[in-house]
């Protein structure tokens, strides 16, 4: 275990107010007992974790807005709470909330929101599975809580922004968020992670619990769009109720790291998950996502659609597990996963894991591996379409479809051009695909 | 407009035309007519530079250029035009993207800035109707999904759109209903003009009785083994290619 979470850990154990102390100690013992996982460690096979070698300083308090003003995320309307370099910018966000909901920092809530939070805080998370959640737990001082009452319908989407300054070096960072959607309610959420092209090596542990109740619908959308030294290790972990839906949908561009886990535990039946992702690490980054759809209960579904474009020298990692209990007979559950590689040295490992034990139940899943195809590029030349331009319009296609998916219309007009910039610098190769 | 002498070419290892000869001036429309596997989508191939297809001998001179020494795109931006036997499925690239992104490309190569978005849409359903393919075709993936007939169709639009100087139409018949095939025939009569050649690719007579040639010719085993004017076609459609002395 690196000194630098030793560290984090003993500190934390300091500061934290009461009420959170008890899924400290709970997250310190989960990870006090789990050994940090290696290359041997099956779920970290494909994935180094020498980036966390290096010593980590906490997060300053000392940065600008000016510091952050460059860093770029969708400008959505909706409440939004923006941290940089891990701390809270009342400067930079817009609290202005809607009827029926609370929007809080664990350090501002009241007595009746701390009950809440430590009611539900950890209930959809398995930290001794998950070690990096049991750190998350380990060093909590500070999280989001959003609650959504029953029956409520939130039509403006909630912003969480996390802004990394590169101002400061190596720092790490500890980032929670606990969204609770009661009976009936309906809301977007959308993260967004992303740091400054200027340097800096940040260490973010970002986990996210999202609890849906019986017969509510979210939209969570969980954007890593940190570049360069950035390394993020952190997940997603939610829990549906009976006839909920869960919308999902993760971007990770490149950096030297992200391991994003995934896990979605039906616990109510007749509950419906989507989740749709898209990875484009390039140069040497690295991109893992693990997913995992827990199908305990009967008459369940989910679909599920990856897909990667790996380039240069990169690597990604997609694993995609869907357990189905003996108990879950019904269940539906649908995956697939789908990879570019536009260079020889760009790599991809995927990996789909089927574990069924329930008998009546409708399983697909593909993943396949692919280059851009040549007898594609040759039509599209010999419609005057330069080789180059014929590339972008090929990669950009390879994904189309989860971006027009996307139903938050202020966020595809967001990532669009973002995408389009990504598949290449020179805007007279993109300048089709908006 | 388009002089082929000797031409020779290989696919990966094996030699598919073997001495071919053919003068097509501008304005002419040649039908190319021959058994299957015959070397007439390979000569086509060749022509519009598809990588893998060797030439191995002999020369190809279009509007006095050396046609063989240019990268595939800038032979479309010269005017040379293929339309696929087997058109190529291209899912999350839109048709409308695809059409204007070569549309742009091939105004840029001759100093004409990009089509602006309204122009371009009126072109492109003004074309749709020309074809009769239903606007809604514009927004799907290139030839995602479409039925033969549908692909020929739309290959035929691309070809009104970028307006060529030599279109090679390859088999853009086959398959196709009646209805159909007098939606191509039109398409290209509509475009017959004194500077634009044709070179049409068919098995059928019934096709050139809709649009007249002024030569056919056989192909078999790599060469043109004999040409003649359009009652030509109609010989062949009743004598089959075995008489030819020269068919492989
Ligand atoms: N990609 C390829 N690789 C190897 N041989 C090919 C390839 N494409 C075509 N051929 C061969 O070349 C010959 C000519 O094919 P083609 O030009 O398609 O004939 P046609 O269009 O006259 O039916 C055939 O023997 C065919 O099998
Ligand atoms: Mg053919």
């Amino acid at each position: 275990m690196a000194d630098f979470m030793q560290q984090a850990v003993s500190a934390a154990a300091a500061t934290a107010p009461d009420w959170l102390r008890d899924i400290q100690s709970r997250g310190r013992a989960a990870w006090q007992q789990t050994p940090m996982p290696t290359r041997k460690t099956e779920a970290w096979k494909y994935t180094s974790l020498e980036a966390l070698k290096q010593p980590f300083a906490p997060g300053s308090r000392n940065v600008t807005a000016t510091d952050v003003s460059d860093i770029r995320f969708p400008a959505l309307g909706g409440p939004t709470l923006v941290f940089a370099d891990g701390q809270f910018r009342a400067d930079l966000s817009s609290l202005e909330l809607p009827a029926g909901i609370s929007l809080v920092r664990f350090e501002d809530a009241s007595a009746e929101q701390a009950a809440l939070i430590s009611a539900q805080l950890g209930t959809a998370v398995l930290p001794h599975r998950h070690v990096f959640a049991a750190l998350n737990d380990a060093t909590l001082a500070d999280g989001v809580f959003l609650q959504v009452d029953a029956g409520i319908t939130v039509e403006a989407p909630i912003q969480i922004v996390w802004l990394t300054s590169g101002q400061s070096g190596a720092i790490s960072m500890n980032q929670r968020l606990l969204v609770s959607l009661q009976a009936n309610s309906q809301a977007t959420v959308v993260e967004t992670f992303a740091n400054a092209t200027t340097g800096g090596t940040p260490f973010t542990n970002g986990i996210t619990e999202l609890l849906v109740g019986r017969g509510a619908r979210l939209n969570h959308y969980r954007l890593h769009l940190e570049q360069g030294n950035a390394v993020h290790i952190g997940g997603v972990h939610a829990r549906l109720d009976q006839d909920s839906l869960l919308n999902g949908f993760h971007i990770a561009l490149g950096s030297a790291l992200k391991r994003i886990d995934v896990v979605v535990d039906h616990q109510g039946s007749g509950g419906h998950c989507e989740l749709d992702g898209i990875y484009l690490p390039r140069d040497r980054e690295i991109v893992d996502y693990h997913t995992c759809i827990e199908h305990s209960v009967p008459h369940c579904s989910s679909r599920e659609r990856f897909r990667g474009i790996i380039a240069d020298e990169a690597t990604a990692i997609f694993n995609g597990r869907i357990h189905i209990h003996p108990q879950a007979q019904k269940t539906r559950a649908e995956l697939s996963n789908k990879n570019l590689l536009t260079s020889n040295k760009a790599e991809v490992n995927t990996k789909p894991e089927l574990e069924i034990y329930a008998d009546d139940v409708q399983c697909a899943h593909g993943a396949t591996v692919a280059q851009l195809d040549p007898s594609t590029l040759y039509y599209l030349r010999t419609r005057g379409i330069s080789k180059e331009e014929a590339e972008v319009m090929l990669s950009y296609g390879f994904i189309n479809e989860l971006v027009e998916a996307i139903a938050e219309p202020g966020l595809q007009d967001y990532l669009k051009p973002l995408l389009a910039r990504r598949f290449s610098r020179d805007s007279r190769l993109t300048r089709h695909l908006l | 407009m388009l002089k082929i002498d000797n031409l020779h070419a290989r696919v990966e290892s094996q030699a598919i035309l073997k001495g071919l000869n053919l003068n097509i001036k501008a304005g002419e429309i040649h039908a190319i007519m021959g058994p299957n596997g015959s070397g007439k989508s390979t000569l086509g191939h060749v022509l519009a530079g598809r990588p893998g297809y060797t030439v191995s001998a002999g020369s190809v001179t279009f509007q006095g250029q050396d046609l063989l020494a240019l990268e595939t795109e800038e032979r479309a931006h010269l005017g040379v035009f293929l339309s696929f036997q087997y058109p190529v499925e291209i899912p999350g690239v839109s048709n409308m993207e695809f059409l204007k992104a070569s549309v742009d490309s091939i105004r840029e190569r001759r100093g004409e800035p990009a089509i602006d978005s309204v122009s371009f849409m009126k072109q492109a359903r003004e074309a749709c109707k020309n074809v009769d393919l239903d606007i809604s075709f514009l927004k799907r993936g290139v030839n995602e999904g479409f039925s033969g007939g549908e692909k020929k169709r739309n290959e035929l639009m691309q070809m009104m759109l970028l307006q060529p100087k030599l279109a090679i139409m390859d088999e853009t018949d086959s398959g196709l209903d009646i209805d159909a095939l007098q939606v191509v025939a039109n398409g290209i009569n509509a475009m017959r003009s004194p500077d634009r050649s044709f070179i049409l690719v068919t098995h059928y007579q019934r096709l050139l009785s809709f649009i007249e040639p002024d030569f056919v010719h056989v192909l078999s085993g790599g060469r043109i083994v004999k040409s003649g004017d359009k009652s030509l076609a109609l010989e062949l459609e009743e004598r089959g290619y075995g008489w030819l002395e020269d068919v492989a």
